[in-house]
């Protein structure tokens, strides 16, 4: 058992009680401390133990939300909105701007680990729409200028 | 009269985050006189109201705070949905941001209707950054009584915290929230009992719209006959609506009943964008109906849309033009629905598969008299036997779509055979 993931997982399920009703905030707080964005299995397995529950039911509540995940990702999130709004309208330029941009199809991770590129389903943000949400920050109205400066951005701040 | 400012009232009359901008704006009013008037008075004020939930079921709320009330437990909750997850809405969203001490002060009103003392508002993780300022106003409202014990000097006792959602649509329905909260993966539970009986940890709990808690706190504000003015006989009242697609001014807008959807559209929205033609609109979020362009005279009320085979739903209207083809539209709606089914019961999961199936051979032309028959019993079974309400509603858009434009649903052979006869 690596330390490290022990003493995590022991702070965060102490401030919660050790109390499995509180599964999913766990699960959410131990996550953003992950620069790839998941849960791994042997964090899982020590959280099961922590709060007493099976490892079955950590897997099946970290893999049925959307916002957790059991695979590592990239340190940022970007998620295209494949909604229906977006598609109305035509969502398709943005998808095609972001994949070029970064270098990758929708569904993958840069080489570097930095961004996972995704789609999700509607955030609501369907007045700026087509919209893309980068970690928790929505952007839309967005042009291919654009989408080329907030990548550049995001990578310097990456770095 | 248009766009109006029932629940919007104080929208733009302060900054949406100091409790003490809204309490000089008159915030808290409705509280200060639900402790003088009493629960009962505040009920019977809602039930003239004729309010309806404004998170998609329209049960009328007098009757559901009363229901609520009648539960007799140690523990009550009350929650406030925030998990507004039918694409094409944003209205909860608006009402966070902009007044989120409204939305507050709607739960210490509908924990003190209920006699709960336990309130959790529960948003979803899209929202997230608005979070902070949520918790924010919470603890605002905590130190100055307006949460806590002996709110203002009452014998009403109301506890306030946020809960986040993780990305699930399902966890909108009443029981599948409750699950989440109870750190279970987000699936509905078998009714009875129903969630108002045995629902977070299995004590009663009232499950409430962002958008019906603002407007407990204007109804009682300024009266149910102010209320009243708006709308018509079956539907009172006003309702705030999103509207997006290809118009020019998409957004939230509050509306009296009975605009219809073209003056929606044309005076609220500024027309459809680059002097297209209009096409269809889907009304209520994903699992709302398509209403097609010809019927945008229709007037939105309940009474009226439940005539075109359509429902108010959440509010939401996505307005598609000339360019927009429906085949793609209703394959996108599909795909949201296979994606956040939950998996539990059959009609929904398997129901869910086989439409994939069947939009894929409609769209690439090898779709069979037999598929069109599979597609009847799949929409029939899922819109009866489903185990909640995201199963039971998803028929509506693929059934209004047969209803309004047939021809998408014919085989090419008959098709052909159409034209040639015409």
């Amino acid at each position: 058992m690596k330390p490290e993931l022990e003493q995590l997982a022991e702070s965060i399920c102490a401030k919660y009680d050790y109390d499995a009703v509180n599964l999913l905030p766990i699960l959410q707080e131990i996550q953003s401390h992950s620069a790839r964005n998941y849960i791994c299995e042997e964090m899982a397995r020590i959280i099961a133990q922590k709060l007493d529950i099976t490892e079955s039911r950590v897997y099946d509540v970290i893999t049925y939300f959307s916002a957790l995940s059991s695979e590592p990702r990239g340190e940022i999130i970007i998620q295209i909105c494949n909604s229906t709004t977006c598609n109305v309208n035509n969502n398709r330029d943005l998808i095609h701007w972001f994949e070029e941009e970064l270098g990758i199809n929708v569904g993958e991770t840069t080489p570097d680990n930095k961004f996972t590129l995704i789609f999700t389903h509607c955030f609501g943000a369907c007045d700026v729409s087509p919209a893309v949400r980068i970690d928790h920050d929505v952007y839309g109205m967005l042009t291919r200028e654009k989408v080329k400066e907030l990548i550049a951005a995001k990578r310097g701040v990456v770095v | 009269m248009k766009q109006v400012h029932f629940i919007t009232e104080l929208f733009d009359k302060y900054d949406g985050r100091s409790l003490q901008a809204y309490l000089n704006v008159g915030g808290f009013a409705s509280l200060q006189k639900t402790i003088e008037i009493g629960s009962e008075a505040v009920l019977t004020e809602i039930d003239a109201s004729g309010l309806q939930g404004r998170g998609g079921a329209a049960y009328p709320t007098g009757k559901k705070l009363r229901q609520a009330q009648a539960e007799k437990a140690a523990r009550k909750f009350v929650v406030c949905n925030a998990d507004e997850g039918e694409p094409g809405t944003f209205k909860d969203r608006e009402l966070l941001k902009c007044n989120i001490y409204q939305v507050i002060e709607g739960m210490v009103i509908a924990g003190i209707c209920t006699q709960s003392q336990e309130g959790i508002i529960y948003v979803r993780e899209e929202y997230t950054n608005m979070h902070d300022e949520i918790r924010n106003a919470i603890a605002e409202c905590y130190s100055h009584n307006y949460l806590g014990k002996n709110i203002l000097g009452s014998p009403y006792n109301f506890d306030l915290k946020l809960f986040s959602g993780a990305g699930s649509y399902v966890c909108g329905e009443g029981f599948a929230m409750c699950e989440s909260m109870e750190g279970k993966s987000g699936r509905p539970r078998s009714k009875p009992p129903y969630v108002k009986q045995e629902g977070f940890l299995n004590l009663p709990t009232l499950v409430i719209n962002t958008e019906t808690l603002s407007t407990i706190v204007s109804i009682i504000k300024h009266g149910a006959d102010s209320f009243r003015r708006y709308g018509t006989e079956e539907s009172p009242g006003t309702k705030l609506i999103s509207i997006s697609g290809k118009v020019n001014r998409p957004g939230v807008y509050e509306i009296p009943f009975g605009l219809t959807i073209r003056e929606i559209i044309n005076d609220l929205a500024g027309g459809i964008r680059n002097g297209k033609k209009g096409h269809f609109v889907q009304i209520g979020g994903a699992s709302g109906g398509i209403l097609p362009e010809w019927l945008w005279d229709t007037p939105y009320t309940y009474e009226d849309l439940a005539k075109a085979g359509l429902s108010v739903g959440s509010g939401a209207i996505v307005v598609a033009d000339e360019d927009n083809s429906l085949l793609d539209y209703l394959k996108v709606v599909q795909d949201f629905f296979s994606h956040e089914s939950c998996g539990k019961c059959t009609p929904c999961r398997e129901g869910n598969r086989q439409l994939r199936f069947i939009f894929e051979r409609i769209t690439d032309g090898t779709v069979t008299v037999a598929d069109y028959d599979r597609l009847e019993i799949v929409l029939d079974v899922m819109g009866k036997a489903s185990l909640c309400g995201s199963g039971k509603t998803e028929v509506v858009p693929f059934r209004t779509a047969q209803r309004y434009f047939p021809e998408l649903f014919l085989t090419k052979e008959s098709l052909e055979a159409k034209k040639a006869v015409v």
